[in-house]
């Protein structure tokens, strides 16, 4: 049971449901097979775990090729809304957490978690907006110092 | 098919050494699967897990989520990486007898 890939840290930049969940999966899963983890949220990344903006992430159902429905259709009030409760019942349903618990049982598996210092300092943001399995605000060039001697995958 | 013989027992097992069959599986064969995977004493924390592992798979045909498992084992998330830190589902599936998970959670 030799793994080759021997530590992971991915980059969530991304503020929608569909942004999000692929980093933390990956994350969970490397944890899982033993691959030592780190997540780092930058820019919009940063909702995951923002205390208040993390309850309201949503599918982007304009400008989202993927979910092949018509742009106009995408943009009527509430459409994204219902979209994003679908999406989140599916997850639900492969027995995925919700953001929130995600991140705790991530956290608690050994995976580092840390926001990114430029961005937090651009949204006029604190330590004291995030969930607590966010370990610290760090600057990129700690980012680069955590993540060395592994990969860094970009989301 | 592979085998391999563990205190002169010969089993069934896969690419990875995972039981093929959990029949096959005794306690005193879990602690021989325990020491391959570097654990060479079995804590009541592990017996812990792997029994609920085992029951779960029997009873669902499917192992649990990580999730499950530290919701519904005893056992929480932080314990279960103490007691198994190269992968708490995979590692007690190993030691219980069952399937490597498939699940991506």
């Amino acid at each position: 049971m030799e793994n080759t890939i021997k530590k992971v840290s991915i980059i969530i930049s991304k503020g929608s449901l569909e942004g999000i969940y692929p980093g933390l999966i990956m994350a969970n899963g490397a944890r899982m097979e033993g691959i030592e983890a780190n997540l780092f949220f930058t820019f919009f990344g940063l909702d995951a775990i923002h205390k208040k903006k993390q309850k309201h992430i949503k599918v982007a159902t304009v400008g989202n090729p993927g979910l092949h429905i018509p742009t106009w259709l995408g943009g009527i009030p509430g459409m994204s809304a219902l979209v994003s409760w679908r999406m989140r019942k599916s997850i639900e349903s492969l027995d995925i957490p919700p953001i929130g618990e995600f991140l705790e049982l991530i956290h608690d598996s050994g995976c580092g978690m840390y926001a990114c210092k430029a961005t937090v300092d651009m949204f006029k943001m604190t330590k004291a907006d995030f969930v607590s399995p966010v370990d610290e605000i760090i600057t990129v060039g700690e980012f680069y110092e955590k993540a060395q001697g592994g990969e860094i995958i970009f989301t | 098919m592979a085998q391999k013989t563990l205190g002169g027992k010969t089993v069934e097992v896969d690419d990875q050494g995972f039981l093929k069959n959990p029949q096959d599986w005794s306690e005193e064969l879990a602690k021989l699967l325990a020491t391959e995977i570097g654990i060479g004493d079995l804590q009541e924390g592990h017996w812990k897990v792997v029994k609920f592992m085992r029951e779960r798979f029997l009873k669902n045909g499917d192992s649990p989520s990580i999730r499950t498992l530290g919701k519904e084992s005893g056992v929480n998330t932080k314990e279960l990486y103490a007691l198994f830190p190269k992968g708490p589902a995979k590692l007690a599936a190993y030691v219980a007898g069952i399937p490597k998970p498939r699940g991506c959670i």
